[in-house]
């Protein structure tokens, strides 16, 4: 009897727990539910890949560093004041945006290509482009491949699965008229092995990332990338949307970076360029204007990001090109500079 | 029913009903909770919910395939394409797992003591390394061992392995239908006069060689067909081709990938360990004394193993073997390591992370596996009741 009568009210709270409940989820509206969250729980909620040299890598000790991870650590620096206050997620490029929508990371920063269909449809926002990329192909040396015109019909690619890689490459063989075999493998390292031994003539990725992943090959000199690029890979971090003081701390998050560069502040001169003469510097700086306060932050929220994280290019020259995975910056360098790196005015 | 005496009386039926409805009224509230807060919350995330992408484009390809497809094709058959290669290295697995297994477990019960032991150590070190590494272990070493594509293991002139996969003649048919409708018919002869020859032995205890005349029907009647029936058959043998001073394909014939040969490998040899186990430990169920009885009316070994021991065994043996074929399935969702186009790597995978529809495509992905599972059980279950004692 007894038993019977405290089933039955341990159902029945349980119910009522549930309909309480329901009032609980659901997040976003005008004010930035995910600033608050990000200030309460004292760190910034990363998404990154599971190991891209020069992108997002973790070392032995597990800490994270890359142009991607860079990108992480401006947002602490400004939101909470110090940029190692970031909790790192590794995923695959099956999990990202899941990740993402689902409010499990804030940011993410994954070598990701910005494209209509993921910016409209899914939920997600591009906040702007930290890398410029491009598809390329690696090809053994002695293979007699120069360029992709020598590619005939049964040649077999490697690529990764679900990223933008798998539809250029269709789009690629397809334009070409060249029946082609796909091999597609859902992580990066079992791509490299499986082209390492001879089951694929071609390996296709992101230059950026063959360039990396080469150094992963038994015999990196024995392997070259074609000098073709065959389509464009804008990558860059996402946030989710309807969160759009959130969206607005990322942006400039990452603009204040690349401005910087362009006005020649670095992670050494930024606090003694207070006194500069040049009003945008003096805003980059927080000297000048409220900039900070539109996103709820205080003035000095891009100065932390220059003194602590730097400006862009010490960002490239710390992780790519001292790392010899694009020495060059090509289309990476400031508009100023030849390059396409150019980004609305801090002010 | 009297309801002026209805009385709720907790002592009575009652007692047993009113925990399993609230029971369920429990389960179905949270059931509706989590679908309002799902709902809720994709809401505010502006992500919408509809099975609309299906008809679009999938615009990627995939490397193997048992129908038609490519990039122009919609999500829908970029699904079954990975349904359909699901269940093929399934059935595959299936096949050579049971084979394999019903070898190895009579071979451990083999009075020859290096057979016993083989079998023995088969199966200690197969079923205890976890399934994934053995995947990765026969697709790498495998990748690792078979020579580039100039320099193929020539089987005849006819057939090739390398690297890149087995490259296996294409058979070409003429009037195929008349071949295919003579198996049916074959079949169809041999499951009648099955009948009759029990007959014969259960009414006039007549033996007639029901094997003999069997085998002859399946590959008598199909023959005859291409002597009187038109039919015809040649083979389309792949042939080499340079494509670069380095880079060599094999052209025409079947190519049958490495992922798959791997892949089915792994899952049968894994797999097969604990048929193994099942079939030995059906046949040490069956009774010594019903060995005894039958080889004392004078049953030949043969006639003891078909008519008394294996009836008997199957039964203990097709439950758990059952829970066999279906984790195999299920583990066939390995595949997307070694890149084999099944259901997950194409459609959770693939598909998902094109559309990021998370939660429509993992749901059909879950429940085609839950469909998968469920008719191999129903089977299994319809085959265990006919080989049941029918109490009589």
């Amino acid at each position: 009897m007894k038993s019977i009568k405290t089933w039955i009210l341990v159902v029945l709270a349980s119910s009522l727990l549930v309909a309480c409940g329901q009032g609980g989820g659901g997040a976003g509206s005008k004010k930035s539910k995910t600033l608050d969250n990000t200030k309460k729980a004292g760190f910034v909620k990363c998404g990154v890949s599971q190991g891209l040299p020069g992108f997002s890598n973790a070392d032995a000790s597990g800490n994270w560093t890359g142009i991607d991870v860079d990108v992480c650590r401006a947002v602490a620096a400004a939101v909470l004041g110090d940029a190692d206050k970031v909790k790192y997620t590794p995923l695959s490029a099956k999990e990202r945006f899941t990740a993402l929508t689902s409010g499990e990371i804030d940011v993410l920063a994954r070598n990701t290509t910005w494209t209509l269909s993921r910016d409209a449809d899914i939920g997600l926002t591009f906040v702007g482009v930290n890398f410029y990329d491009g598809q390329g192909f690696m090809v053994r040396k002695n293979s007699g491949i120069n360029s992709v015109n020598d590619f005939k019909n049964g040649i077999s690619a490697c690529t990764n699965t679900g990223t933008t890689t798998e539809l250029n490459m269709r789009d690629f063989f397809n334009s070409k008229n060249i029946k082609y075999e796909p091999i597609a493998f859902e992580k990066a390292d079992e791509v490299v092995q499986a082209y390492d031994a001879g089951r694929c003539d071609t390996y296709t990725t992101d230059k950026s990332g063959l360039a990396a992943q080469r150094t992963k090959l038994s015999a990196p000199d024995d392997h070259k990338v074609l000098p073709e690029t065959i389509s464009k890979e804008p990558l860059g971090p996402v946030v989710r949307q309807g969160d759009s003081v959130w969206e607005d701390i990322v942006r400039w998050s990452l603009n204040t970076m690349i401005e910087a560069e362009e006005y020649g502040v670095n992670s050494s001169n930024a606090s003694s360029l207070k006194e500069s003469e040049n009003p945008a510097i003096k805003r980059l700086v927080g000297a000048e204007g409220e900039l900070g306060a539109a996103f709820g932050l205080d003035n000095e929220w891009s100065l932390r990001i220059i003194e602590q994280v730097g400006n862009y290019g010490e960002s490239y020259k710390k992780h790519i090109a001292d790392t010899n995975i694009l020495p060059n910056r090509g289309p990476n360098e400031l508009w100023t500079k030849g390059g396409i790196l150019y980004v609305p005015p801090a002010r | 029913m009297n309801f002026k005496n209805f009385k709720f009386d907790l002592n009575n039926k009652n007692k047993d009903l009113i925990p399993q409805v609230l029971t369920i009224l429990f389960l179905v509230l949270v059931v509706i909770y989590f679908t309002i807060n799902a709902q809720n919350n994709m809401g505010n995330r502006g992500i919408s919910f509809g099975f609309g992408f299906l008809s679009q484009e999938s615009s990627f390809d995939i490397t193997f395939s048992l129908i038609d497809y490519d990039g122009s094709d919609s999500y829908a058959r970029a699904f079954l394409v990975g349904l359909l290669n699901t269940i093929l290295v399934s059935s595959i697995g299936i096949f050579f797992a049971t084979l394999l297994g019903v070898t190895i477990g009579i071979g451990r019960l083999s009075q020859n003591y290096l057979i016993a032991k083989a079998a023995e150590w088969y199966v200690e070190i197969f079923r205890n390394i976890p399934l994934i590494l053995q995947i990765f272990f026969w697709y790498f070493a495998a990748l690792r061992a078979l020579p580039l594509t100039i320099d193929s293991i020539n089987f005849y002139d006819i057939s090739f392995l390398n690297v890149k996969g087995w490259y296996v003649p294409r058979f070409i048919w003429t009037n195929f239908s008349v071949f295919f409708y003579s198996i049916i018919l074959a079949i169809i002869s041999i499951i009648f006069f099955s009948r009759y020859a029990k007959k014969q032995r259960d009414e006039f205890g007549k033996q007639l060689p029901t094997l003999y005349i069997s085998l002859g029907l399946i590959i008598g009647l199909p023959l005859l067909t291409f002597i009187i029936g038109g039919v015809g058959l040649s083979f389309e043998i792949p042939v080499l081709e340079q494509l670069s001073k380095t880079i060599y394909v094999y052209k025409g014939g079947v190519s049958i990938i490495p992922e798959l040969i791997s892949l089915a490998l792994a899952l049968s040899m894994y797999t097969a360990t604990f048929i193994a186990e099942n079939v030995r430990a059906g046949i040490l169920g069956v009774g010594k004394g019903q060995k005894e009885a039958a080889a004392s009316i004078g049953l030949t070994k043969g006639q003891i193993l078909k008519l008394v021991v294996m009836p008997q065994a199957l039964r203990i043996i097709i439950p758990p073997t059952t829970n066999q074929y279906l984790n195999l399935t299920k583990n066939s969702s390995l595949a997307a390591a070694i890149a084999y186009p099944d259901i997950v790597l194409v459609f959770a995978g693939t598909a998902l992370m094109q559309t990021g529809r998370a939660i429509e495509i993992i749901s059909i992905t879950m429940l085609t596996y839950l469909s998968l599972s469920l008719s191999i059980s129903i089977f299994m279950n319809w085959y265990n009741k006919k080989i049941a004692i029918k109490e009589k």
